[in-house]
Order: structure tokens, then sequence, then C-alpha cells
């Protein structure tokens, strides 16, 4: 990633992310207990209000990732029985901890106190924690996010996990920290989550605007960074999504448009939605794929999974545990296929884009199982016609470049031409304020 | 015709029958009756029964029919069992269901309801999301609300009244079939060479789709026929299967492993009435057998991949399990892509190789028709085993 052009901002997530690193090496050190946990429904202001340092796993799987060193942990984790078929997140983490535990920045990660799983949007989490529980002899939570199979939250499904968080998560971390759970310090997390997550909401709506100033699905991996993962909450978070937001309002300001890998892109060809996680292993590659066409992600879903903030969540500190709950069974791949759907139609046509591209990684069932039916069922809801590519999310052996490529072009060309048989789309002139989701 | 092979082939009958006429049948005789299509592994088959309903396992279509619209919902690496279950509904052979029932299993067959909703609109589809929380206080609460309002939706379909009886009889019911699962297995293990895993396996899979008490009826006359077969024991080693709970294996493959050298003692094909985790028991189930269904899965089974392991004692179980059924070793079968499987593979393996159980493993789709492999897999961990005991 080192050629890559970053935004301020973006130095200042990395500075961030060294610091939190930092932190977890030193966990030990100054008895700061370790909790073990996901992105996806992850309660990071529970575990600030208890002083607990996160740590999750996936994030360190796509860090190491970036870094080029995924392969060697998953070849070490097929070493020692795993297949080839499960997921590759589980086998990177896996063969780090093989191999010592050593972190993507090179310092040793603590072990953990307590491994929380707090299992949201994807089977394959619980048996993850299982083999972690295997080399970790810690106290371990379990809270069961039930998924919306009927495409809603209801009564009951918010009650039995606000109870989960009342009888079962919580006492386990007044156990591991000695400390009594504070409602007021839990508040006053979420009071500043809440500020977050208002500026990162505007920064993703920002893109309703042509040109769109930011690239949501390749852009938008660095935004959700902080607020998906350990400093949601925190005052850090607030500061860096003011920053954020002030660095996107100057690009919206100047008609600018986002910041690829090559540096700023001049002219906005193609507008399109992305469902699905990211290559980890070729990212600045995969990005190029489409920023070299003039292509711009105008919207993800990959950017909901750790929280539906575009769509209008907020965590509300007047009701914490509820909010709470209601985060965990919001999540994006907590919702049902036909309201994954819905979700993307509602996105193309908000954003005016000129098509969907839906990148399938062979790792991840919780994504991936059915694409090919939501390909359909978009392509019906809007009228615009999809593209499906396939590769993986740390496992380099499934990413090819030719074949992103020549797919990837061949659709834009077919944008391209039913673009030039049909009237030209009208620019929407709203501004990002006033359209909600 | 011994009256063994007739039961066989009545077996197979019913086994080949993909659009469930024998389901159709037990329908028409009586109005008001449903079929619900269950999904592996679990369904609340009390439940169902109690409100009129027949639960009905659609576990894919094995190699008995070819996939074609079903591929087009699913990429290559995504197990096969939701392409042949799809293709199956999209062909009309599940017709005779009033609707579908999803477990969370996985995010396979998670995802897979949703596109059921998408593509049978006319269906009743519910998912169904057991707790896999150690907190079992709130779980009652989450869990009870889910199965009354199965019952209730279910009862307002049937025309029943939603009255407790008919839960109390539904369970008794199933106690009955149960107790035959487990007359089943334990003659198997008694008697392997009396039983084959084809046969047994035919048998299980016809419990799938049938009113528990006949079912049990149905094993009793299966296992009376069998013991008259009076066959000896051959020189083979007794072995458990793991990991073949969702995705079936073809019936050819069960055979070509017993072919080649085995006997098997044990499996969770199908994952067996037996061990599914719901057996209600104790005292106030007639006051409030609601309760005591709730209890029962909170109280848990037979570990599974499918279900959160609390204790962490998967390896320990298995590892007891094959001491306790005589195996020689164990056979992981899982179907490929299979997540749970296989992420459970490893942790399991490092117990048996903890307590020197031998093991080997092996993939499988349910349409793979190449079996010359796994026989000599089979036949190879066969002859190790017999030369290992021996040494
Ligand atoms: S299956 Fe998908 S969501 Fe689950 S752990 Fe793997 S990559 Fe993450
Ligand atoms: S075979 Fe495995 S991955 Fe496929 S549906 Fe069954 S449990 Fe899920």
């Amino acid at each position: 990633m080192s050629n890559v052009r970053k935004e301020p901002s973006m130095e200042a997530q990395k500075q961030m992310l060294a610091g939190y690193f930092g932190e977890l090496a030193r966990a030990k050190e100054e008895r700061r207990p370790v909790v073990y946990t996901f992105v996806p429904g992850n309660l990071v202001e529970l575990l600030a209000a208890f002083d607990v340092a996160p740590v999750y796993p996936e994030v360190n799987a796509l860090q190491s990732a970036m870094r080029q060193r995924s392969g060697g942990f998953i070849r070490e984790a097929e070493r020692a029985g795993h297949s080839e078929d499960v997921c590759s997140y589980v086998k990177c983490d896996l063969g780090m901890m093989m191999k010592g535990n050593v972190g993507p920045t090179g310092e040793a990660l603590p072990p953990p106190d307590l491994l929380l799983l707090s299992f949201t949007g994807c089977f394959t989490f619980m048996k993850w924690f299982e083999l972690l529980r295997e080399q970790y002899k810690c106290e371990v939570a379990m809270l069961h996010v039930p998924y919306q199979g009927a495409g809603e939250v209801t009564p009951e499904m918010r009650a039995y996990v606000v109870e989960q968080l009342e009888r079962e998560v919580i006492p386990k971390l007044e156990k591991v920290t000695g400390k009594k759970f504070d409602p007021d310090r839990l508040r006053e997390q979420m009071v500043r989550s809440r500020k977050a997550e208002e500026d990162l909401a505007w920064v993703f709506r920002a893109a309703r605007q042509r040109p769109s100033p930011i690239d949501a699905y390749f852009g938008g991996v660095y935004y959700i960074g902080p607020i998906f993962t350990s400093f949601r909450g925190s005052q850090a978070a607030c500061d860096y999504y003011a920053q954020l937001r002030a660095e996107v309002e100057e690009r919206l300001a100047a008609k600018a448009g986002p910041i690829t890998p090559d540096g700023p892109l001049e002219h906005e060809k193609f507008r399109l939605v992305f469902e699905g996680p990211p290559n980890w292993t070729s990212f600045r590659d995969f990005w190029k794929v489409f920023s070299d066409e003039g292509a711009v992600a105008v919207a993800s879903t990959y950017t909901q999974v750790g929280g539906t903030y575009e769509r209008g969540f907020r965590h509300d500190p007047e009701r914490p545990l509820e909010s709470l709950a209601d985060y965990c069974l919001s999540c994006y791949t907590n919702l049902s296929l036909p309201n994954r759907a819905a979700v993307l139609a509602d996105m193309v046509k908000g954003y005016d884009a000129d098509g969907f591209i839906i990148h399938s990684v062979k790792s991840c069932n919780s994504f991936s199982a059915g694409q090919l039916h939501l390909l359909r069922e978009v392509e019906k809801l809007t009228g615009v016609p999809g593209g499906f590519i396939e590769s993986d999310l740390v496992d380099a052996r499934y990413y090819g470049h030719a074949n992103i490529k020549n797919r990837v072009e061949s659709y834009l060309q077919m944008l391209a031409a039913r673009r030039a048989g049909a009237a030209a789309p009208g620019a929407p002139a709203l501004a990002p304020e006033e359209v909600r989701p | 015709m011994s009256e063994v092979d007739v039961i066989v082939g009545e077996l197979e009958a019913r086994f080949d029958d993909l659009s469930y006429g024998h389901v159709r049948a037990w329908k028409d005789a009586a109005p008001g009756r449903l079929a619900i299509g269950c999904l592996p592994v679990f369904a609340p088959r009390e439940v169902l029964w109690a409100a009129g309903a027949l639960p009905v396992f659609v576990r894919g279509a094995g190699d008995r029919i070819d996939t074609v619209r079903g591929d087009a919902f699913f990429q290559s690496y995504i197990c096969h069992l939701p392409r042949s279950s799809l293709e199956l509904g999209l062909l009309g052979h599940l017709d005779a269901l009033d609707g579908m029932m999803f477990p969370n299993t996985c995010d396979v067959i998670r995802n897979l309801s949703g596109i059921w909703q998408d593509a049978f609109p006319q269906h009743f589809v519910r998912f169904i999301d057991p707790p896999q929380t150690g907190e079992r206080a709130s779980a009652t609460g989450y869990f009870r609300a889910e199965l009354e309002d199965i019952f209730h939706e279910l009862c307002t379909r049937s025309g029943r009244d939603p009255d407790p009886a008919h839960l109390a009889a539904a369970t008794a019911d199933y106690r009955v079939a149960r107790q035959a699962a487990r007359r089943l297995a334990l003659a198997r293990l008694e008697a392997p060479w009396n039983l084959p895993a084809d046969e047994v396996y035919l048998l299980r899979r016809a419990g799938d789709a049938m009113p528990p008490r006949d079912w049990a009826a149905l094993v009793d006359r299966y296992l009376a026929a069998a013991a008259e077969r009076g066959r000896r024991a051959e020189d083979r080693i007794r072995v458990c299967v793991v990991g073949a709970f969702c995705e079936q294996p073809p019936r050819a493959l069960l055979r070509a492993a017993e072919r080649a050298g085995c006997y098997i003692v044990d499996d969770d094909l199908t994952m067996q009435l037996d061990a599914d985790a719901i057996e209600p028991t104790g005292e106030p189930d007639d006051a409030d057998p609601m309760a005591a269904l709730v209890r029962a899965w909170l109280a848990g089974g037979r570990p599974s991949a499918v279900r959160y392991d609390e204790a962490g004692r998967a390896g320990r179980a298995l590892a007891d399990r094959v001491r306790a059924t005589g195996a020689d070793g164990v056979i992981f079968a899982a179907p490929s892509f299979c997540d749970p499987a296989l992420l459970d593979q490893p942790r399991l393996t490092g117990v048996l190789d903890a307590a020197g159980i031998p093991y080997m493993a092996f993939k499988y789709a349910e349409n793979t028709g190449q079996f010359q492999s796994i026989r000599e897999q089979a036949g190879t961990f066969a002859d190790s085993v017999k030369l290992w005991g021996a040494a």
C-alpha cells in the first residue's frame, strides 16, 4: 500500500491504528484486560466503559493481507489441518496465532482475558471462537444475536439480546475487570458515537452528488475503519470524522472527485454501487481496475457490516442497552436476503448509480451464498444490470487480475452502450444533508 | 423375497419418490393436515406435529436429479445441498408441502431462506434461530416465544385449536420414535453385519417424512426381519462417521465404505432423532409441554458442529462415543465447502490424536459419482487399523 495516494484523514487514521496496536502491545504491562471480539455487532462502547482493550481478529487478518502476510498464515493453518474450503479470515488469524501472534504492525498481540463472541450476521464467527477458545483458557461470553429471517427486528429479539447483555456479557466484563458496570460511562461513549456516526453518514451521503467527492467502497473501507473497531465512542473518532467531513465538504464545494491510488479522479464516468467485501491482498490493484475506467463507488454494502449509519442507525444514549441490541441486530449481514436486495436497490436509485457490482468472495458464505439471486433481484427492482466478479478476502490464490479486469471492462462497456442508447441521466441537485436514504 | 428385502424395497421406493407421494397421501387422508418442509438439521418436530403438520426433512436431492436451475443461484464454492433443494422446489417436487422451515444451521441455509421467500412467495417460510447463548434465562423466554409463534401460526393454518394437550400428545409420539431410534442404533452396534449402513440410512430417511409412531412400527418391523438374517461377522473394522449431518453423501458412498472393510456403527447422517438435542423429559411435561420442549433444547444433546459448543466438549464427547460404540476409528466425511463441519475437524482430530484413536477424512458432494478413491482410502484405513490394532 506504500504507493497509494492518501487523504490527510487517512494519515490521521494511520496514526490512530499505530497507536492502537501500540496500546495493545502494552496492555498486559499496564494490566489492562484484553477482549477479543468481532467487528459486526461489536460492543465497543460497553468495552470502553470497562476500560478493556479490544482485539478484532478480522482486522488483524485484513491488515495482514494488505501487508502481503496472509498467504503464509493461511498455509500455516492449512498445514495444521484446516480445509482449503473454509473462510480464509479464520485461517489467517489462526495461522498468525500459530506463528506467535505477532500483529500486522510487528508488535505482539496480547492474549485475551475474555473472548466476547457477539455472533452477528455470520455463523462462522461461532466456529472461529470455538477454535480460539481451544488455545486460550480464558473467560468466554456468548451473545447470540438472532438473524432477521423475516426481515424485521421483533420486540422479542431485542429483549433477548438486552437480557443477554445484562445477564451474560456485563457480568463477565465485571468479572474480568473487577469493575462495576457504570451505565453513565456507557452513555457518555454513546454520545460521542452518535456524533461520529452523524459525520460518517454525512460523508457517505455526499456521494449522491455528481461528481461524487468520495469513493464509498475503496475509500469507504478507510472511512469505516475507526468507527467499526476500537475507536467508536472515543474523542479521537469524533475528531477523525470531523476532519474527514471537512475534507469531503471541501471537495464537494470544489466539485472534485475522490482521491484514488493515482490521485484525484478527474472525470467520473461511471457511478457504481458495490456489494460484498473487497479483496485485501491486491487491494490497490483491485481499486485501480475501476478507477482507471473512471468508475466510482457511490455506495456499498460492505461499509454497513459494522453499522448501518447511512441508513439512519444511531446509538442512543437514552436507551443504551436497547440501542446496542438494535445495533447488533441491524448490521448488514444480519439482514434477510430480500432486505439486502432492497438495500442495494435503494442505493442504486438513491445514489443515481449506473450499475452495481457484486464482488463475491469464496471465503464468506455469509455474504456470498445467494449473491447470484441477489443480482437478479436487484436487477428486477431497479431495471439496472449488475456485474458479477469473484475472488477472495485474504487468500491471494483466488485473486485473478486479468479475469476481473476483463469482466469489469466488458461490464462498463455494456453500461456505456446502454447509456448511449438512453436519455442522458439527470444529476440530482440535492445537497447531501437534504437527502436521507 | 425375504421380509427384510420387502422392507428395503419399500424404503427405496420412498427414498426415490422425490415428490413425496406418501406425504401427499397422508395429507389427503384427513382434512386440515399440513406438511412442512424442514431444512437440516433442526426442526421443532413436536411443535409442528402438535399443530397438525408433518415435519418433512428436505435434505437436498442427492444424486437423483441433475441440478440445472439450482446452480444458477449459487457460485461454485458453495456446497450442493441448497442447489438441489431449490431444484426440487422449482421442479414442483415439493408441491405437497405447505411451507418450509429454515433453521440457523449455517449461513448458506440462512440465506437460502431468503431466496425461498422470493422464489416461492406462496409458501409459508419460517426461519428459526434457536438460542446459542449459555445464558439460560434469556434464552428460555426468547425460544418459547419463537415456538409459541410457530405453533399458533400453524394451528391457524391447519384449523386446530392451539391446545397444550396437542403438544403433550406430540411429545409422547416423538418419545416413541426416539425410543425406536435408540433401539435401531443399539441393534446396529450389536450386529452391524445384519444392519448394513445403507439400510439403516434408508430407514432413518423414511423417518424424515413419516408420522412418528408409524415410523417406530416400521423400525421394529425392520429390526425383527434383519435379525432373521443370521449373517456372520466379517473381519472389518468398526467406524463412526462424523460430519455428514447436513448435505448427505450418496448411498453408494456408504456402501463403498462398508465394502472396503468397515462396519459403520455410529454416524451423524441426518442427525438422528435420539441425538438431535431435543428430548423433552420430566414431570411438568403434561402441565406445560412447551416449557419441557424449551428446556430440552437448552439442556443440549450430542455436541454438534451447528450448535455452540459451550463447554468445549465436542472432542472429548467424540472420543467417548468412539469408546462407547467399540469403534476402531473415525471417518470424517464432510460436504465440500461446509464451514461448520470442516471448521470442527481440526479440533476433533486433535482430541483423537491425543487419545490414540485413528481416523481418516474425505470430502464429498451429494451428487458425486466417483467413489473409487474413497473406497481405496477406506480400504487402506481399514487395513492399517487392523495392523495397528494387532501390533
Ligand atoms: S464467513 Fe465472512 S463474515 Fe464470517 S468470518 Fe468469514 S469473512 Fe467474516
Ligand atoms: S452442507 Fe454445510 S455449508 Fe452446506 S448447507 Fe449444510 S451445513 Fe451449510
